[in-house]
């Protein structure tokens, strides 16, 4: 039985790891009351030896194994997706440390670290109370956190829409789970497929159990028409926070959209392609269209944010092994490069203090480097080589042409133009116009610069050697379409 | 294991942009040695690629390859033929001329010629690539050093609407044309990018003709066709000297090169069946571009719209499908970049040294820098087609290989020859020769580095237009193996 226990122990190391840290965090709190940045060193030092551990120790077998009592699955899309959260988090952390008014607290780093324990048991959860769980434990700090700044009036107000809708489309997503309940008799995620096949429901009630629950994960991913709270939160959330909000925790409702999808829904293929694809086209438009009219560069990050989860669920929408890895790939380019680019915000921000885009006038006289790695940014989002948005990019829209979405891989490349459009525009902006403070130096602190140089190399490495991370996602994307033993 | 050359030539620029990009902003002196030397090495190479390309053995010759993601069937694959080593060899020596005539750039140099250098990896990694995913990335690689350049160091009046137009246009038309290619790959059954492999795909002939004007015209739209040409002429202009060179003499002939590679050589059929809708649109451009060019009081906009006639005449040879039209097409991607690249320069020398580029206020600028003169009117002899210049070597194969497709289309393609001839001689005349105004009195001859890239690009012309036997081989050669292609049906 020791064996056992070890052994499910092991199955679950990060998310243990991610408690003891929380706990350690919770602790020095208590006592380094003076020299509290140095959690933030803590929790970066904490995630960067989980993430090294479950590199190494957390390999899932070939084929996807339901444990806990077919409370979590393990398998590779749950092993990528948990190291995709603990990164996310630990350059959150990093530019939380750069931020004067969020480094010397504690709290932040335990909401942080308690969203990512959420995230990582998302990506993995087997059943409907685990995933309803999940959510909840990543959501409600991010509540918290994104209206941390209590004086600030903008963040309060980020934090309470953030806190209503999530609220509203929880309450929506958890209905749908009753139905499936309710249909299925069951709520291990891998059981309610083979009852709902079985079990003579009608296809209608399927559909729109499928509806309700979409209109969470919809909410999670800011996919359109459940996007309404991002551009408002991300511009009053602190912008660590905003980051955050806009990489991991959207990759984390894509890994459960993607298992949802495939898991429960395998019969319904036909009906949930063709919703996903339409809220692809949704997000894409709508999200490209307003990014276009923005002369802030958070809204303008929320709306392109918007945008590229609609160019996400080309991927999802696919069906396919080349497409579900492609969710993967450009999950993980998108999550380097949007950090990367809040990082650079904030750092601008808080120089200039400004977030409106002209406030980017003079930036490559007055930091080259800080403007060069805009252009690695803007360009990885726009999908140009040789950065890991291109690649991200082609991979969805093979997949839609693998599919025959021939229309859907169209409609993303005419909004791939729109939006190099305004991605050239902030770079035109910060090469061509200049300032009356183009002359003062720009300070990086240490922090803050080494999560920018690692996302930037990271952005340069997914967008040259691709190999080893498109054998992963391949790995992970075929976990979802098998059934576990 | 053999010297890989044309990787070496490809990562040159791109190791020199980047220790550039290291380098202080302070030390001009060295960033631009340092990209004098990385580009004349680079020259130096693409030399030795073009003199030791065997044209009697013929096919792809200097192969490299690597597996780059074989999962998907995507690998690093370099080589020449005879259509792309006299291309790699264009590219080659307007990069080195491109930076010789932008030695005095002093708006942040270290920038300009990085991004500059980036500009030629794209170009030369698009020529070399025999691997379509590969072909991808290097040419949308060019994306932010077009645009950048443009918008930061281009002429103030139009440069923000002239890089943003360009780069969309070109943008617009990459991403059709990677639906093609994405569709080619599928369509293929073969799960690889590799283009030798994809020309034996035997696609359908109602796919082929289905996914050809994606391609073709995807990456038309950088070669200029009617009616997407539109972003050439005002890109041109308001580039810096240096990027209208590498973008109307090198980056052009990316786009028909690769609408050759990619559209007739992997869809023949396609292209058989679309031929007289390339032949029309190619018909506009040499006419309608040609009498555009006439009406330009703006000198620069001449040569910008003369880019567009000309690159219509390399349209026409393609679609003549023929061995004669395809031959002449391959000389004149050669001749037109040295020539077009010529142009510019000395059109920025002009414009460097009076401060316009007013046609009617110019004149008599043969006494104040004859080099600068001599080089352009030896441009517009090539320009004209006359015989002992490389234009003539290039376009007589075009309306032969025209003739035989279409009578109709040769005979008005050469009324835009005519009418090229004519805005030319007005050209020079108004502009070298005549009065000379008062206020350009004290105007300077140009620099002695100015010299050399003029005498280098005049050089390559004269010495293709006297010993056609220098490149006819190469590109016959090449020219072989797409009729094989097209005939193979």
């Amino acid at each position: 039985m020791m064996i056992d226990v070890g052994r499910m122990m092991l199955e679950i190391l990060p998310e243990i790891g991610l408690l003891i840290l929380i706990g350690v965090v919770l602790v020095l709190d208590l006592f380094w009351r003076k020299s509290r940045k140095k959690l933030g060193w803590v929790s970066f030092a904490g995630l960067l030896l989980i993430f090294v551990l479950t590199l190494v120790f957390v390999q899932p077998a070939r084929l996807p194994q339901l444990t806990w009592g077919g409370m979590i699955s393990l398998d590779m899309t749950g092993y990528i997706f948990r190291m995709i959260f603990i990164a996310g988090a630990a350059l959150t952390v990093l530019y939380a440390i750069a931020n004067d008014s969020l480094a010397g607290r504690g709290e932040f780093y335990l909401l942080l670290l308690t969203s990512t324990l959420g995230m990582c048991f998302m990506a993995s959860a087997a059943d409907l109370i685990m995933l309803f769980l999940a959510i909840e434990t990543t959501t409600v700090p991010l509540f918290v956190l994104a209206g941390f700044l209590t004086r600030d009036q903008k963040s309060v107000e980020s934090g309470i829409k953030y806190l209503l809708f999530a609220a509203m489309t929880s309450a929506v997503m958890l209905y749908g789970f009753t139905w499936l309940y309710g249909f299925s008799g069951t709520t291990q995620l891998y059981q309610i497929a083979e009852r709902l096949k079985y079990g003579f429901v009608p296809q209608a009630a399927v559909v729109a159990a499928m509806m309700l629950v979409l209109v969470g994960f919809g909410f999670k991913i800011s996919a359109v028409p459940f996007h309404f709270w991002a551009p408002d939160v991300y511009d009053g959330a602190p912008y660590p926070v905003a980051g955050f909000l806009s990489t991991a925790s959207k990759a984390a409702g894509f890994a459960v959209l993607a298992r949802a999808l495939f898991v429960i829904f395998p019969l319904q293929t036909e009906t949930w392609t063709l919703i996903v694809a339409l809220l692809s086209t949704a997000s894409m438009f709508v999200g490209n269209l307003l990014a276009l009219a923005q002369k802030n560069i958070k809204r303008l990050l929320a709306y392109s944010s918007i945008a590229q989860a609609g160019y996400i669920l080309i991927g999802v929408a696919a069906d396919s092994p080349l497409g579900t890895s492609g969710v993967i790939y450009y999950l993980s380019a998108y999550l380097l490069t949007n950090l990367a680019a809040f990082g650079i915000v904030a750092l601008v921000g808080r120089a200039v203090g400004s977030d409106e885009i002209s406030a980017y006038a003079g930036l490559s006289r007055r930091s080259p480097a800080l403007a060069l790695a805009m252009l690695v940014v803007m360009l990885s989002l726009g999908g140009i080589p040789p950065f890991a948005g291109f690649i991200g990019k082609l991979l969805v829209f093979a997949a839609a042409i693998e599919r025959g979405l021939i229309w859907l891989a169209i409609l993303g490349v005419i909004n791939t133009i729109v939006a190099l459009f305004y991605y050239l525009t902030v770079l035109k902006v910060i090469y061509l116009y200049r300032s009356e403070e183009e002359d003062k130096p720009l300070a990086v602190s240490s922090a803050a610069g080494t999560a920018l140089v690692i996302c930037i190399v990271g952005i340069i490495a997914l967008g040259v050697v691709i190999a080893p991370l498109y054998g992963w996602s391949t790995d992970a994307a075929a976990t979802l379409l098998f059934l576990p033993r | 294991m053999q010297f890989p050359i044309l990787s070496v030539i490809i990562f040159i620029p791109l190791v020199a942009a980047l220790l550039i990009l290291l380098l202080p902003a302070q030390q001009r002196n060295w960033i631009r040695g340092l990209a004098l030397g990385a580009v004349t090495l680079d020259f130096l190479l693409t030399l030795v690629v073009y003199f030791s390309y065997d044209a009697a053995a013929g096919g792809y010759q200097m192969l490299e390859r690597f597996a780059w993601l074989p999962a998907l069937g995507i690998s690093y694959y370099v080589g020449v033929d005879g259509i792309s080593a006299p291309l790699v060899l264009m590219a080659g020596v307007v990069a080195f001329c491109g930076v010789l005539v932008s030695w005095n750039v002093d708006d942040r140099p270290r920038e300009f010629f990085s991004f500059l250098l980036f500009l030629a990896v794209s170009v030369l990694g698009v020529f070399a690539s025999l691997d379509l995913f590969q072909l991808f990335f290097f040419f949308e690689l060019a994306i932010f050093p077009k645009y950048l350049m443009i918008v930061v160091w281009g002429s103030p009046k139009t440069r923000e609407y002239g890089g943003m137009k360009l780069t969309l246009y070109l943008f617009i038309g990459s991403m059709f044309a990677l639906l093609g290619a994405l569709a080619i790959y599928f369509g293929s059954g073969l799960r690889t990018f590799d283009m030798l492999a994809l020309e034996k795909a035997g696609f359908a002939a109602e796919f082929q003709r289905f996914w050809f004007l994606f391609v073709f015209l995807g990456f038309g739209v950088l070669g200029g066709i009617f009616p997407f040409y539109s972003w050439a002429p005002d890109g041109h202009v308001a580039a810096p000297t240096a990027i209208s060179m590498m973008l109307a003499g090198v980056e052009m002939k990316v786009g028909t090169f690769a609408a050759l590679r990619v559209g007739i050589m992997l869809l023949p059929e396609g292209a058989r069946h679309w031929a007289w809708l390339i032949l029309a649109l190619a018909t506009v451009n040499v006419v309608y571009g040609a009498l555009i060019a006439m009406i330009q009081s703006d000198f620069k906009y001449v040569i910008g719209f003369s880019s567009v006639s000309h690159m219509g005449l390399v349209l026409i040879g393609f679609a003549s499908l023929n061995a004669k039209g395809l031959l002449g097409a391959g000389l004149q991607m050669f001749s037109h970049g040295v020539m077009t690249a010529l142009f510019f320069a000395v059109v920025g020398m002009v414009y460097d040294r009076t401060h316009t580029r007013d046609i009617a206020r110019l004149g008599g600028l043969y006494r104040k820098m004859p080099w600068a003169a001599v080089g352009f009117i030896i441009g517009g002899l090539v320009s004209m087609g006359m015989p002992g210049f490389s234009g003539f070597v290039a376009e007589f194969p075009i309306f032969m290989g025209a003739w035989q497709a279409m009578p109709v289309v040769a005979i008005i393609a050469i009324l835009g020859i005519l009418i090229t001839a004519a805005y030319i001689l007005l050209v020079v005349r108004r502009v070298f020769f005549g009065d000379l105004p008062a206020d350009y009195e004290m105007v300077a001859d140009i620099s002695l580095l100015d010299k050399i890239a003029i005498g280098v690009l005049a050089a390559m012309m004269i010495a293709l237009g006297c010993f056609p036997v220098l490149m006819e081989p190469l590109v016959a050669s090449g020219v072989g193996r797409i009729m094989a292609l097209l005939g193979g049906m």
